[in-house]
């Protein structure tokens, strides 16, 4: 896939406007509880994966070592350390979701799109990654792409989104 | 039907804005907190109800707010726990995302009987746009003046935040919460000190769980003997139970505490019975950590008493022939389950989810996730299902938090109850069984299970 | 004050102690092994689960037991306390468990480490572990990476005691290595292939309870049992200056910290004491250290067996008759040790 490797990595006024305010409602001296949130906004603003040089840019905002960011980001299984597709699909494949046949969605998605489970499409569009429980056993198989939740799968339901985001080119964001 | 406490008036459209959820009584609590009561008298309602953690462990919930420490001049917190992340449960995204106002209202009267100024709903990463409902419902009561400064015209200052995780299960673990909440990795811290005394940012804090939290608004309008009238025994009031798996009817239900387990699965009130009417085979009752247990446990206990919807009742017989109430993550399995391979999928949930810190877990759920895939695939061998044995064992009980527990009791209760099956994978390799969803998505007849 | 009884030995010990550090107040064969607690660290220990006891009575007040066993080195004494360690079997039996866990992707190449023989690990083996692996998959293994000229690292080796990130944190600033990633992938690391390199650096090789985290102008020059320890002084600009040199003829061939019998530094020494004063010309004999450990590197130091041997004893005792008492592969028989 493309990665501008000359993007400069700055936030937008606006977007910067609204990490200020994330950054100001803890407590003096703990600003580093804005950590988490500030790294979904730059995941979202810069390509949907942190790079270095974005976890140092995150690392100068809140006025923190560089290896904080990094042992926390990696921590945490919703930041991309690698660059992924533009649309990244999250399958779950926890108990409830395996009882209603999530491994079946895995299959199909993975024969679909040719990739396997963590691999990213050809074209650059897609990413398969299997997850656990996102709180969707009532209403299992799901899956998540950015934000939304798509439950109650069938593999028709799959195709059908799959054939769409494919066409629209859809990019997944947290926020 | 049982009495609604918390879900009476989820299906009322608009129930997530502030003007109707005001005009079904919402709010009601809060303006009797902060008119007619004091702080220490709304914790002693909280004790007299009876109300126990819904997170999982079941901790009485008043005396959680007794051991708060209350030091001059320092600030302190209350948490909610929406981190929830236990396979099985997920009546905390339906609550929130339903009826954000009744959190919100928890949230501000707890804030006003701990005595706390700032609040912080940590919410898991995935639940995304729940967060951006809760923020909505936070602005739309900052404009009602029910959050900020003099709330009511009480005197009284709260402000409550919204934090999103960032994807990781023991960040449900109250101390590896705040961690996370610092802005740090969510390693468990090892206690003590408790966050009673040393929580958030160094500061006392409570940690509760959505449910418990939701639960104090209607404690506070019916007052704690009330609430106590409601359940059974030292199980009180009522519990959000997540239902999934194989019943007809998944989703969640709010519960009396005490309804017979064997109505909460065939009534049509709840589950609805087991889809197409196959047998039961097991139930893990309290999401995935508790001890699973097969159908004639589930619905009895081993004295042949029917088992009801309660702690006590649930954990009758100990581990040897009862569970836990847990979560109230209530997951179905009918006869076409594979034990082994269900387990499997929990067993690699902990391996995934555990932090690393201490050595029994990092190493331990790793290690318990290969010998299943092994045996999952037709190379295990007897001995192995001896050694998951010993390796859970000493797992459990040596770890910093509870992931480890929670990851050695699926395993052990597994070997204690389908040994047999086990046994079955080791000299035939794979499970026939385990195909029926296979035709469910792709819309084909099911053929019938023998 | 607290008074605290450890394996039947009664001591009063100041208000705040942990039972790890009373248990080290009386000496010998009960004080319970630690890979990850280190004195000289603030918040450090309760993470490699070695040390853990199981407390018999909660306290005076409140004589009831605790639920399940607990670090020792990160839980304070009641007045009271009743704790049992090495006259407990499931304690023994607990903590065998937790050797396994930290073998079980513990590479096996001690004959090419140069820690082998001044390891922790090793010991802790020794004493507790069990004689054969029951893991049979592939071990871990981490991607090398380079972290300087003076520190070599081996991801591989490390068993994830948190020691060194303290000493960045609490001995030099700007801290460039960390944990990163999680659970059992979860690693020391720089993440960007940054160097480590400040004054103190070089003390996360002294703190590294296993050969994780070694002195690269060490590497492979000699075993450690065959190199002598001379403490010695210089006046240092950065640190105090003592050190151990540790010779082969007339060779330094390593200089480190002087370390106590638990292997934890007295003082910490600077990046020139260690990496660049080599020659017997930077400094002020003062004569053969002691090391007083039972592991190979007091080879020939015959009177730490004698510690081992009443321990034996005293496990002996606390087992079941007739039950074997579980020293691991290549245990000393201490009948036939004639030593001094």
């Amino acid at each position: 896939m493309q990665i501008d490797q000359k993007r400069e990595i700055r936030f937008s006024d606006e977007t910067m406007a609204t990490v200020q305010k994330i950054i100001k409602r803890y407590p003096e001296g703990r600003q580093k509880s804005a950590l988490i949130p500030v790294l979904h906004i730059a995941q979202a603003e810069f390509d949907g994966w942190l790079s270095p040089a974005v976890m140092d840019y995150v690392a100068s905002i809140i006025g923190i070592q560089s290896i904080e960011v990094y042992e926390v980001a990696s921590f945490y299984s919703m930041f991309n350390m690698k660059p992924v597709g533009k649309c990244l699909i999250e399958v779950c494949r926890t108990s409830s979701c395996w009882l209603m046949g999530a491994e079946d969605v895995v299959k199909h998605i993975e024969n679909k799109l040719k990739i396997k489970d963590g691999e990213t499409s050809a074209d650059g569009q897609f990413t398969l990654k299997t997850v656990e429980c996102l709180g969707s056993c009532g209403t299992a198989p799901m899956m998540q792409v950015g934000a939304d939740y798509y439950e109650n799968l069938t593999l028709e339901k799959v195709d059908s989104l799959l054939d769409q985001w494919k066409v629209e080119g859809k990019r997944s964001r947290y926020c | 039907m049982g009495k609604k406490l918390l879900l009476e008036h989820i299906d009322v459209p608009g129930i997530n804005t502030l003007s109707v959820y005001r005009s079904k009584g919402g709010y009601t609590a809060l303006d009797k907190a902060l008119k007619t009561m004091t702080p220490d008298a709304v914790v002693e309602e909280v004790k007299t109800s009876g109300l126990r953690g819904r997170g999982g462990a079941g901790f009485p919930t008043g005396m959680k707010w007794s051991f708060l420490a209350k030091p001059e001049g320092v600030p302190r917190y209350v948490v909610c726990n929406a981190d929830e992340s236990e396979p099985g449960t997920f009546k905390d995204r339906y609550l929130m995302e339903k009826i954000p106002h009744l959190l919100i209202e928890g949230m501000i009267v707890s804030g006003f009987a701990l005595g706390a100024k700032s609040s912080y709903i940590y919410i898991r990463g995935e639940y995304f746009y729940v967060a951006r409902i809760l923020e909505q419902a936070i602005a739309e009561a900052y404009e009602a003046g029910l959050l900020g400064k003099n709330i009511l015209n009480s005197g009284f200052d709260h402000d409550c935040y919204v934090q999103v995780g960032a994807g990781a299960y023991i960040c449900g673990e109250e101390t590896a919460l705040l961690e996370s909440l610092e802005g740090k990795r969510g390693n468990p811290r090892i206690k003590p000190p408790f966050p009673a005394v040393a929580g958030l940012y160094g500061c006392p804090t409570v940690v509760n769980n959505v449910e418990t939290i939701a639960a104090v608004v209607p404690i506070v309008n019916m007052g704690g003997a009330a609430y106590a009238g409601i359940g059974v025994g030292k199980s009180t009031g009522t519990k959000l139970i997540s239902a999934s798996g194989h019943i007809n009817k998944p989703g969640v239900y709010e519960i009396e505490l005490g309804v017979p387990v064997e109505e909460f699965i065939y009534s049509d009130e709840y589950c609805g019975g087991i889809k197409g009417d196959r047998k039961l085979k097991a139930v893990v009752a309290g999401g995935s950590s508790v001890p699973i247990l097969p159908a004639d446990l589930i619905l009895k206990t081993a004295n042949g008493e029917p088992r009801l919807m309660s702690y006590e009742s649930l954990a009758d017989g100990g581990f040897a022939s009862g569970t836990m109430l847990g979560s109230g993550g209530f997951i179905v399995m009918d006869e076409s389950t594979s034990i082994v391979k269900n387990l499997y999928t929990f067993t690699r949930f902990y391996h995934h989810e555990s932090c690393g810190q201490c050595s029994p877990c990092r190493e331990g759920t790793g290690w318990m996730e290969k010998i299943l895939h092994k045996i999952l695939h037709g190379h295990g061998s007897i001995s192995d299902v001896d050694l998951l044995w010993d390796i859970q064992s000493k797992i459990e009980g040596k770890t910093i938090c509870p992931l480890g527990d929670a990851a050695a009791w699926p395993v052990a209760s597994a070997i204690r109850h389908f040994r047999g099956e086990f046994e079955e994978f080791v000299r035939n390799g794979h499970s026939i069984k385990d195909v029926r969803h296979y035709y469910r998505l792709n819309g084909l007849p099911e053929p019938a299970y023998s | 004050m607290a008074k605290v009884t450890i394996d039947d030995v009664t001591i009063e010990v100041p208000d705040g102690t942990t039972i790890l550090q009373a248990a080290r107040m009386i000496g010998g064969d009960l004080v319970p092994p630690a890979m990850c607690y280190y004195s000289k660290l603030k918040t450090s220990g309760g993470y490699c689960r070695t040390c853990i006891v199981k407390v018999e009575q909660g306290s005076a007040k409140d004589p009831r037991p605790m639920p399940k066993p607990v670090a020792s080195c990160r839980t304070t004494v009641m007045d009271g306390m009743v704790v049992r360690n090495i006259t407990s079997p499931e304690v023994l039996e607990a903590r065998s468990g937790v050797v396994e866990f930290l073998l079980i992707n513990h590479p096996l190449d001690c004959p090419v480490c140069d820690q082998a023989g001044e390891c922790h690990l090793q010991d802790l083996a020794y004493e507790h572990g069990k004689e054969e692996t029951r893991y049979e998959f592939e071990r871990r293994e981490f991607e090398q990476i380079d972290i300087g000229d003076k520190v070599q690292l081996h991801m591989n080796r490390c068993i994830l005691c948190y020691r060194c990130v303290k000493v960045a944190d609490q001995l030099t600033d700007g801290r460039v290595h960390g944990v990163l990633n999680r659970g059992d992938v979860a690693e020391i690391s720089t993440y960007i292939q940054n160097s480590i390199e400040n004054d103190f650096s070089g003390n996360v090789i002294d703190v590294c309870p296993v050969g994780a985290l070694t002195d690269k102008t060490f590497r492979f020059k000699s075993r450690v049992w065959y190199t002598k320890p001379v403490d010695a002084h210089r006046d240092c600009p950065h640190c105090t200056g003592k050190v151990r040199l540790w010779y082969k003829g007339d060779d330094v061939l390593r200089v480190t910290a002087r370390k106590d019998k638990y292997g934890e530094v007295e003082e910490w020494i600077c990046n020139e004491c260690r990496f660049d004063k080599k020659t017997t010309s930077d400094w002020v004999i003062e004569g053969p250290s002691k090391v007083d450990r039972h592991s190979v590197i007091s080879a020939n130091h015959y009177e730490n067996l004698r510690v081992l041997k009443a321990t034996i004893d005293r496990q002996k005792k606390a087992l079941p008759h007739g039950e074997k008492v579980n020293l691991g592969q290549g245990a000393l028989d201490p009948n036939n040790i004639h030593g001094k």
